[in-house]
């Protein structure tokens, strides 16, 4: 019979190759396939253009008082220290975990013992770095409201999970979160205006 | 009449299996005829997945993914749409109920050794499925654009943020966006309303050709199979339909007067279906004070809590959720049945029990020193449990628990070594008032856990029981 004929005579090595061959290029092809998919999920144009800096007033915050503002989305806290909670932040360099802010969570010039362009502007990315919580302020007297205990020096403490951070932003040992909050690339365009997310003009 | 009835089959059933099916999934389906109460949450869990695919069909028509609408869109189906309100809470019960008829579906799996040879598959079938419940469930929450929505999802998608070198990139991919925005809530309605749906369609169908295939597991953890007549029909078993079909009908309507008391009376549950906070429009500047997820994923996420460093505690948990994919080869027993186990298999399902529900309630309360510590010590024994299962339920001719003793001291010996060089150069650190370092906590954690290895040494095989021939009836 005629397909007897046509089984006996296939060239196994011709019929291998070809499928070999056909599932390369079409694997090729899937895995080509899927970039667009995995692409689309990405940020648009739109979702980045949103992430543009913001211009936020700072004239009216009162010492020890705490301001919230949104950039890209995110918390952003303007805090006014008070003359009092710069004076104890040293005291707690050895209950934080980064006290010299090693790890790179802020731009370089607010590297340094404040983690502020000004010390009596704490300006931070109100989200934990745990898992992204917004912690909550909690000053000095609020302490054992928030099983703080009576000797806290103030800061913020994130009710998700329980990480704590003094006055600078700086992570408590111990605590889930592993590093100290972020600072935002921000600059100051007068004394009582400050630009969140742009500090082109700083930066040397 | 009933001849054009007739008739009409043979037309389809010369075009469709139809017969052929309806014996060989039904009528002629032969399950043990020892099955109990156990036995029901399988149906149940088919009952409340058609209860979410249409409640969720119909929710679809009047709610609106954006997130300037969604929160308003949700109370406009509550007070406006004709018994939106109840479609709402069909919904919203139904996804509580989902949870608990499958927690009931696996624990039945435990006591009866269900996903033991040969349902391996089968078994690893179903940890799919309530993976992709888990996401299912998880999709669905960010929906009504609550402040618990909002963070749960924030809460969770940074988990993938605190992986190593990609996290931070994955977490933007999976959001869409620098936080959860409108972007999220607009692509995780679709992967809940159109493709976990699908997929979860096809792994349920995948999971009953395979029971079908294998066969029924049973209280007395008897292959019914071993014992047939001369016609190849087990000898303990009896037709799925009429039988259990008929005894499902009871429990189903059992289920459903629970079930409408819940839609009717108790819809919140007192903050356990729907929590309070979720009452409030999402708002991305402020976390609620007391977070916490639904009661369902609530044990994972207290062993999350528990773990005092961001990229351990993510593994913990996702690690405290894949461990069920490899009973099937941790438990050496011979004996399926908890019937005929010993006392150490006994005790130990208990602990786990235990420690299971207590880390439930522990992932619900507010995080305090003496919370955090509850929830370490009942980690350990969650963990304990898979890790030492092969060690006394193994016969002395078992010699891959050489091997496994082997690997896992290997792997606790590693990473305690690991850990310790990680740990040495800031020993002066360690601030013996506060809590204890990341590192030095988890030494202990793995020292407990090599101890509770070494210990499984001395445990002889444990007593089971002698297992009868043919099941008991009743």
């Amino acid at each position: 019979m005629a397909w007897e004929k046509m089984i006996m005579s296939v060239d196994v090595n011709r019929r291998r190759f070809l499928t070999t061959t056909a599932s390369v290029v079409g694997g090729a092809g899937a895995v080509a396939t899927s970039i667009p998919f995995i692409s689309t999920l990405s940020p648009s144009a739109k979702t980045k253009a949103i992430g543009a800096p913001v211009e936020v007033e700072i004239g009216d915050i009162q010492p020890g008082e705490l301001k919230i503002s949104q950039w890209q989305g995110k918390p952003v806290w303007i805090l006014r220290r008070p003359q009092s909670a710069l004076d104890g932040i040293r005291d707690l360099d050895t209950e934080v975990s980064d006290p010299i802010s090693d790890r790179e969570q802020q731009p370089e010039y607010a590297k340094n013992e404040y983690r502020s362009v000004k010390p009596e502007y704490l300006i931070v990315i109100g989200l934990c770095t745990h898992l992204g919580c917004s912690p909550t302020y909690v000053n000095q007297d609020d302490g054992g409201s928030h099983n703080l205990g009576s000797d806290w020096k103030g800061g913020f403490f994130c009710p998700c999970h329980g990480s704590k951070f003094d006055m600078a932003g700086r992570v408590y040992k111990g605590v889930p979160a592993p590093t100290n909050l972020v600072v935002p690339p921000h600059m100051y365009l007068s004394e009582t205006k400050v630009l969140i997310g742009d500090d082109s003009g700083i930066l040397s | 009449m009933i001849k054009y009835i007739i008739a009409f089959r043979d037309w389809i059933d010369a075009r469709f299996p139809l017969i052929e099916e309806w014996n060989k999934h039904a009528a002629k389906y032969y399950a043990p005829k020892n099955f109990n109460f156990w036995y029901y949450f399988g149906v149940l869990s088919m009952v409340v997945l058609v209860i979410q695919l249409v409640t969720g069909i119909w929710l679809t028509m009047n709610y609106k993914p954006a997130a300037d609408l969604a929160f308003a869109s949700v109370e406009y189906i509550m007070r406006d749409v004709e018994w939106g309100w109840w479609i709402r809470y069909m919904h919203s019960t139904g996804s509580s109920a989902f949870f608990i008829v499958v927690y009931l579906h696996m624990y039945r799996a435990l006591l009866y050794g269900s996903y033991k040879q040969p349902r391996e598959l089968l078994w690893l079938i179903g940890m799919l499925i309530y993976f992709t419940l888990m996401g299912e469930a998880f999709f669905g929450y960010l929906l009504p654009w609550g402040q618990m929505s909002f963070w749960g999802a924030q809460v969770i998608i940074s988990l993938f943020g605190a992986l190593p070198i990609i996290g931070d990139d994955l977490s933007l991919w999976i959001r869409g966006d620098f936080v959860v925005s409108d972007v999220t809530l607009n692509r995780f309605f679709a992967l809940h309303v159109i493709a976990l749906p699908l997929v979860l369609c096809g792994l349920v169908v995948a999971h009953i050709l395979a029971l079908h295939e294998v066969g029924s597991n049973n209280p007395d953890g008897i292959e019914i199979k071993d014992h047939k007549d001369k016609n190849g029909i087990p000898l303990d078993g009896i037709p799925f339909h009429p039988y259990y079909t008929v005894k499902d009908t009871v429990g189903v309507v059992i289920f459903l007067i629970l079930f409408a008391s819940v839609v009717f009376f108790w819809p919140e549950m007192n903050g356990y279906f729907l929590e309070h906070a979720n009452f409030i429009p999402a708002d991305p500047l402020k976390t609620p004070e007391h977070i916490a997820p639904v009661w369902y994923f609530t044990p994972f996420y207290a062993i999350l809590r528990a773990v005092p460093s961001q990229l351990g505690g993510v593994v913990a948990m996702g690690l405290a959720t894949m461990l069920f994919c490899f009973l099937p080869w941790l438990d050496r027993s011979p004996v399926k049945s908890i019937r005929y186990r010993g006392w150490k298999y006994k005790s130990a399902l208990a602990m786990f029990t235990i420690s299971f529900v207590v880390l439930g309630w522990l992932g619900m309360q507010p995080v305090t020193p003496a919370f955090t510590w509850m929830a370490r010590f009942f980690s350990i024994i969650y963990f304990l449990y898979f890790m030492i299962l092969p060690c006394f339920t193994s016969s002395d001719a078992d010699i891959i628990i050489k091997y496994y003793r082997l690997f896992v001291r290997g792997l606790l010996g590693i990473s305690i070594i690991f850990l310790a060089i990680d740990l040495a150069p800031n020993l002066e650190n360690i601030n013996s008032n506060d809590a204890v370092a990341p590192n030095l906590y988890f030494i202990i954690v793995l020292l407990v856990l090599t101890v509770g290895l070494e210990l499984s040494k001395f445990y002889s095989k444990d007593n089971d029981k002698s297992v009868p021939d043919r099941v008991r009836f009743p």
